[in-house]
């Protein structure tokens, strides 16, 4: 047991370079041969016992064209087996000596969306498989779509059956131009193509001599040897359970969802907003001085905060957004349709609160890439939503924190998780605050446009960190704010601060105003600082920001 | 901004013990079903962590068929002492009674009533909304499309066709009175991920686990370690095998398997050369194709 003595990293950390776990997904159609890959795969890591072969052998169901039905090693259920088809998501593991292998396999049909979304949720890299006489098809497409949305930026194009088609180039070549057609719209997408035969096993452990045009490496060695995306480097810390053993410890115990932490570390717990440093990350097997994602840690901080389970401990100078009003892309995956007004519970980590959507924005045809008007979401639905919730959502968009950016919606009655959620942003008022702007001949007052434009004047000190003065100028327009970049000297602070906006002031000298010294080196995070020194600073206004010390 | 990685066994274990902390805030009343084999042992190791300093803020719960071996009886008592765990024990009293055993009513009958009946009972008499389990989901086909939680009707039944989308690690434990949840928190464990970290944490497990001399009864394939309760067919003679249990169950029940491999180590080197799988040797699971799923539908884990 631990005695306070100091643990290091090392304890917990993977030979420097590798990355001995990977989270993989699978998507194809039955017919395109996808049980029979991962099959495959299995078999030639030797990790199908024997007797599960013996089994398979035994069985009254065999539909290969030769050898053992390897996708039987695959099929579970009873019923499936009988109908040659999986209908859920299925989880497989297998690890070769560099590795260890997760491997979420689900159905290739239209119909199983939601299984598809929940197995590319946890994903690093998704296997996408392809029947080469078939080319890359609308729901080739979909699949990668999916995989994209929820995250998953390493995709890897299992182009199958080449025994069918002569092992062509001409085949291949067309297949990749198809894909990068769609890729071009999936941001951040890293793809690779390789051609395979799973059932003659062609490229899928060792390179194939039937390909020797193909100047890649096999599916295997692929999967084995790349570097999937980190996690995102803003510290989040949802808080799972206060651990009180006695009066002289009180621990805040979680799983660290992205970023790092140090002893000492400021730190802001929210939505309280409240800040304290913090005073010793505590594990089983002794005390960190640091600890990053996915650690799971208990953190003991200086001063005792009202902090419950659900709320965030993120660092000090980068906290996440909050919002009662946000717009989200969901996955609609009951039966019970999704109308406008409906109420549900909204689940992030370990919050939960009511939810009501009070728009549907539109519906995603996924094959055409296109947004749609839509009065309802069905089953297996993509589309886009704004949400309402009785308490406001710590979040960071989906896009920057797959851990803070996602959510479930549950039906208060049945129980039944709805839908998964992934933010995109904070909704803005669709309309302008009512003015307090009377129509008669007075001056306006300063009062007026701040209760107006929803913010207090303010200059920024940006001289020396000029090149972050054009990204913090759009943060701010888009949060609603009018914002002024002073880059010449003959434009007067005084007449911009008076006319009520915030100017971002990259001219040196002047007096006054919001510094930016100590700002993050890293433009994005100097960004995130920024605004954060302007609301603690009390320049906003909107009842969705945090002033410190005030609870909501 | 260099990147920590985790090593592979510290992902699994960040990952179980963020399972275990969610059961615990969830939930009404969780239980940890403690069945003190190998699987069991880490979980309560896991349950450790979690939870520090406090201690484990749930009871263990031991369905006890009386056909266990008294090795594992006694491990089971001295070691849940030892870490102040609260243990309770329960028996299907009734159908002991009434002379339930494997041999007159074969292997399928007396599991669903010592195993499976029991853990329901056990579970209701109990009034507990969540079970904690350490079963993973590469131990036999049916559970690999198992959730870490998953949900139980109020006659403690699995439906496939019931279950919720598992999306991220956000976990959706919302049951009315009566249902409940069974979690797994070694959902991504493999056999051999559980050995190493039985090695990398040095964690107390049952004896019976390595090899040494034993007294056995060989029938065919499987090889029955001679115990009180195990029955000799007549003509049948004992005989001395070097021999461990790779898996435990019953003592009528649960083959033992020939081996030298008397250290973790070894049994970790023994594993990787063996490819028959764990199951094998427990009978239970041969009786029909699909055995497992059934047993599943009926309530046993």
């Amino acid at each position: 047991m631990a005695t306070g003595a100091s643990l290091t990293l090392d304890h917990f950390l993977a030979p420097e370079g590798e990355k001995p776990l990977l989270r993989i997904s699978t998507a194809g159609s039955v017919d395109d041969g996808k049980s029979t890959l991962i099959g495959r795969l299995l078999l030639d890591s030797k990790q199908v016992w024997e007797d599960h072969l013996d089994e398979i052998g035994r069985s009254k169901v065999n539909r290969a064209s030769r050898g053992v039905d390897l996708s039987l090693l695959t099929d579970g259920l009873r019923a499936e087996r009988e109908q040659g088809i999986t209908i859920d998501v299925a989880y497989r593991y297998f690890s070769t000596p560099r590795r260890k292998f997760i491997v979420a396999d689900t159905p290739g049909h239209e119909q199983y969306t939601r299984n598809m979304a929940t197995g590319a949720s946890t994903a690093e890299l998704a296997i996408i498989l392809i029947d080469a006489r078939k080319g890359f098809l609308a729901q080739s497409h979909r699949h990668a779509f999916i995989a994209w949305l929820l995250g998953v930026r390493r995709l890897v194009f299992a182009i199958n059956k080449m025994d069918l088609v002569d092992f062509s180039e001409e085949v291949y070549e067309g297949i990749r131009k198809q894909a990068s057609a769609l890729l071009v719209h999936l941001d951040g997408a890293q793809a690779d193509f390789v051609p395979v035969s799973a059932l003659d096993g062609d490229n899928v452990v060792e390179l194939s001599a039937r390909t020797p045009w193909y100047q890649g490496a096999s599916l295997l060695d692929l999967i084995e040897t790349l570097q999937p995306p980190a996690y995102a480097p803003q510290f989040r810390f949802p808080v799972q359970l206060v651990i009180r053993p006695h009066l002289d410890f009180r621990g805040y115990a979680g799983q660290v969802a992205s970023g790092r932490v140090k002893v000492g570390d400021e730190v802001v717990a929210l939505p309280s907003g409240r800040t304290t440093r913090v005073k010793r990350i505590v594990t089983f097997d002794g005390d960190l001085d640091e600890a990053f994602a996915p650690l799971s840690v208990t953190l003991e901080l200086e001063n005792e905060l009202d902090i419950a389970r659900g709320d965030v401990i993120a660092l000090a100078a980068a906290a996440p957004k909050l919002a009662r009003r946000i717009v989200a892309n969901v996955v609609w995956m009951n039966e019970h349709a999704l109308a406008a007004g409906a109420t549900w519970l909204l689940q992030q980590g370990p919050r939960t609160v009511p939810a009501r959507v009070t728009k549907i924005v539109h519906r995603w045809d996924v094959e055409k890439l296109e947004a749609l008007p839509a009065a309802a979401l069905q089953l297996n639905d993509i589309g886009q939503v704004e949400i309402e919730t009785a308490e406001p959502l710590v979040f960071d968009s989906y896009r920057e924190n797959r851990s803070t950016g996602g959510f479930i919606l549950i039906d208060p009655i049945t129980n039944l998780t709805m839908a998964a959620g992934l933010i995109e942003r904070a909704a803005r008022l669709e309309q302008r605050r009512k003015s307090r702007i009377e129509f008669e001949s007075a001056a306006i007052t300063a009062a007026e446009r701040t209760a107006l434009y929803g913010h207090t004047s303010a200059r920024v000190a940006l001289a020396g960190r000029g090149e972050i003065a054009p990204l913090a100028e759009r943060a701010l327009i888009e949060q609603g704010a009018h914002v002024f970049l002073r880059d010449r000297d003959d434009v007067a602070v005084d007449a911009l601060t008076g006319a009520g906006l915030i100017v971002l002031d990259t001219r040196p000298g002047g007096e006054g105003g919001i510094d930016a010294q100590g700002l993050s080196a890293d433009p994005d995070e100097a960004v995130l600082e920024l605004i954060e020194r302007l609301r603690r600073a009390g320049v906003f206004l909107d009842h969705d920001a945090v002033q410190p010390g005030e609870g909501i | 901004m260099s990147d920590f990685v985790l090593a592979h066994l510290r992902a699994l274990e960040a990952e179980s013990l963020h399972i275990l902390r969610e059961t615990a805030a969830q939930f009404r009343k969780p239980v940890l079903l403690y069945s003190i084999g190998k699987d069991s042992s880490v979980l309560v190791h896991l349950a450790r962590k979690a939870f520090y300093p406090g201690k484990i803020p749930l009871p263990l719960l031991h369905i006890d068929t009386t056909y266990e071996y008294p090795e594992m009886i006694e491990f089971r008592d001295r070691f849940t002492a030892e870490i102040g765990a609260e243990l309770l024990v329960h028996t299907n009293d009734r159908a002991i009674e009434q002379g339930a055993n494997p041999y007159t009513l074969g292997t399928s009958k007396c599991c669903s009533l010592l195993r499976t009946r029991a853990l329901v009972e056990g579970l209701e008499a109990g009034g507990y909304d969540a079970a904690l389990g350490g079963a993973r989901r590469d131990e036999e086909k049916s559970r690999a499309k198992e959730r870490v939680f998953s949900f139980r009707d109020r006659d403690g039944r699995w439906d496939p066709r019931n279950q919720r989308p598992e999306i991220w690690n956000v976990y959706n434990g919302k049951v009315d009175p009566g249902e409940s949840i069974r979690v797994f928190p070694l959902s991504n464990w493999t056999e051999m991920d559980v050995w190493r970290y039985i090695e990398l944490e040095s964690i107390p497990i049952v004896p019976l686990y390595f090899a040494k001399p034993r007294q056995v009864l060989v029938r065919g394939n499987t090889i029955i370690p001679l115990e009180s309760n195990v029955k000799t067919l007549p003509g049948e003679e004992p005989r001395t095998v070097m021999c461990r249990m790779r898996t435990l169950g019953c003592t009528p029940c649960s083959g033992a398997i020939r081996s030298e491999a008397d250290t973790i180590g070894k049994i970790i080197d023994e594993l990787a050369a063996m490819r028959r799988s764990e199951r094998e040797n427990r009978v239970i699971d041969h009786d029909q194709e699909g055995s497992m799923e059934l047993k599943k539908r009926e309530g046993y884990f």
